[in-house]
């Protein structure tokens, strides 16, 4: 079936297979708010997920690191690149090696809640996903994490 | 040079240890043989005592002054522009204009990791909160050494908190570098944490109990931690386990001939008074060990030491 619920877009970025009510959290992450048209799609029914969110970035292609940064929120997101109308890229995000900001640290005695710094993660394993304070070197689990999203 | 701050026990590689180790023994000689040494000369240290911890303190102060150096700092946050505001980093940025060398002790953890990315000068971390205190560690080690010749082929007994204990933590991870048996003694809910004993019971053979007198006859280090009233919701309970962990004559009537007790200090009650005197001590000389080992951290930071 041919998507119709938002309407295509000549080049630019789409973002498909975002879990329903994360897609406004993707666009914080990626801070697309700007000159950019953006168009979203919420709850479009999905045989893959259910429910699902799509984005579609017009005139931008955002790059592979920029994209990356959704992967703790939207794991399952696919990345199309469009030009001409046509889809001449698909990726899929993939967890970085090392997270900086997007995420605060859990532990709430952390040197980065008090003084002007950007948290800063190492990734100890990505599934299932943990990951490392730089600063107070406490570890963090999946479920952890996602309640510590900025 | 090998390294520019001291942080974290986990930056260091199993040579760098040992290499500070050989530094401290080498400083250790020569400030038997000529006092004061010379090393330092014109630089400065500042110790930054964001939370007090005298002990700490006059061991790095006194590490300084026998290097040849200079000291100046503040022990108490109160009494610095810390309490009219000021941010840690402007406190660095202000601080290295005035010191070759920064030594920082601090509440929150990560603390220390900050400020050296801040600074232009080394800085060492004292303690930052529950995390890291790795010049204890490397004094714990340095004391081994000088004990027994070497570090390989011990029996090493931890014994107390081992759950919240940093300093137990650190000494693990340190020793697992070596070729050793290590026993995790503890009471029921103070155990060892499972990510520690995970991370490195595939480096080295670890026995996990309560039951301090089956292990003080195989062991050849028995070190004791202190355990805190206030981690108990039940004081009786608390006191039960208090008695079974009191290192006295009588527990080590079972020990090795050759067994060294040690302990970070300072202690409430977990080891009696008449162990003070006998063969098994080790923890004042332990104390000692600080000097030497500061002196060597100090001295390759600095540059100044090869
Ligand atoms: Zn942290």
């Amino acid at each position: 079936m041919k998507e119709l619920k938002v309407s295509a877009i000549n080049k630019g970025t789409v973002i498909d297979h975002i879990p329903a009510g994360r897609g406004l959290k993707v666009l914080e992450i990626l801070n697309l708010f700007g000159d950019n048209t953006i168009l979203v799609a919420m709850n479009v029914r999905s045989g893959k997920l259910g429910r699902k969110d799509i984005i579609k970035v017009e005139g931008k292609i955002l790059n592979e690191e920029e994209v990356n940064k959704i992967a703790l929120i939207a794991p399952s997101a696919t990345v199309n690149i469009i030009e001409n109308w046509e889809v001449v890229e698909k990726r899929k995000v993939e967890i970085p090696d090392e997270i900086i900001g997007i995420i605060e640290c859990a532990n709430p005695n952390c040197i980065t809640h008090y003084e002007e710094v950007t948290p800063k993660f190492k990734v100890l394993s990505k599934k299932p996903l943990k990951l490392k304070c730089h600063y107070c070197e406490r570890t963090m689990e999946e479920d952890i994490v996602l309640k510590h999203l900025l | 040079m090998r390294f520019q701050d001291v942080i974290s026990i986990n930056d260091f590689r199993k040579e760098d240890i040992d290499y500070v180790l050989r530094v401290a023994e080498r400083l250790e000689e020569e400030l038997k043989k000529e006092g004061t040494l010379k090393y330092a000369k014109g630089k400065v240290l500042a110790t930054l005592f964001f939370e007090p911890s005298t002990r700490t303190r006059l061991s790095f102060e006194s590490a300084m002054h026998r290097l040849g150096g200079a000291v100046i700092g503040f022990a108490e946050a109160s009494t610095t522009s810390v309490k009219k505001g000021e941010s840690l980093m402007d406190t660095i940025r202000t601080v290295e204009n005035y010191a070759d060398v920064i030594v920082i002790r601090h509440p929150r953890e990560g603390a220390a990791r900050l400020a050296a990315e801040v600074a232009r000068v080394p800085v060492i971390n004292a303690g930052d909160g529950a995390n890291q205190h790795p010049t204890q560690t490397l004094l714990d080690l340095y004391t081994i050494k000088k004990e027994f010749g070497k570090i390989d082929g011990l029996d090493i007994a931890l014994l107390g908190d081992l759950k919240y204990g940093r300093t137990v933590h650190s000494l693990a991870k340190a020793l697992s570098y070596y070729n050793v048996r290590l026993y995790f003694v503890a009471p029921k809910g103070l155990e060892m944490p499972r990510h520690i004993v995970e991370e490195i019971s595939n480096k080295v053979e670890i026995v996990e109990t309560s039951d301090l007198e089956a292990v003080i006859p195989k062991v050849d280090v028995l070190y004791v931690t202190r355990i805190q009233k206030e981690r108990f919701p039940d004081p009786a309970e608390y006191n039960k386990i208090k008695g079974s962990y009191k290192v006295d004559l009588k527990v080590l009537e079972k020990a090795k001939d050759t067994l060294k007790v040690m302990h970070p200090l300072p202690r409430v009650d977990e080891i009696a008074y008449e162990v003070d005197n006998t063969k098994y001590s080790a923890y004042f000389r332990q104390v000692w060990s600080g000097i030497p080992v500061r002196m060597a951290l100090l001295g390759i930071v600095l540059g100044v030491i090869e």
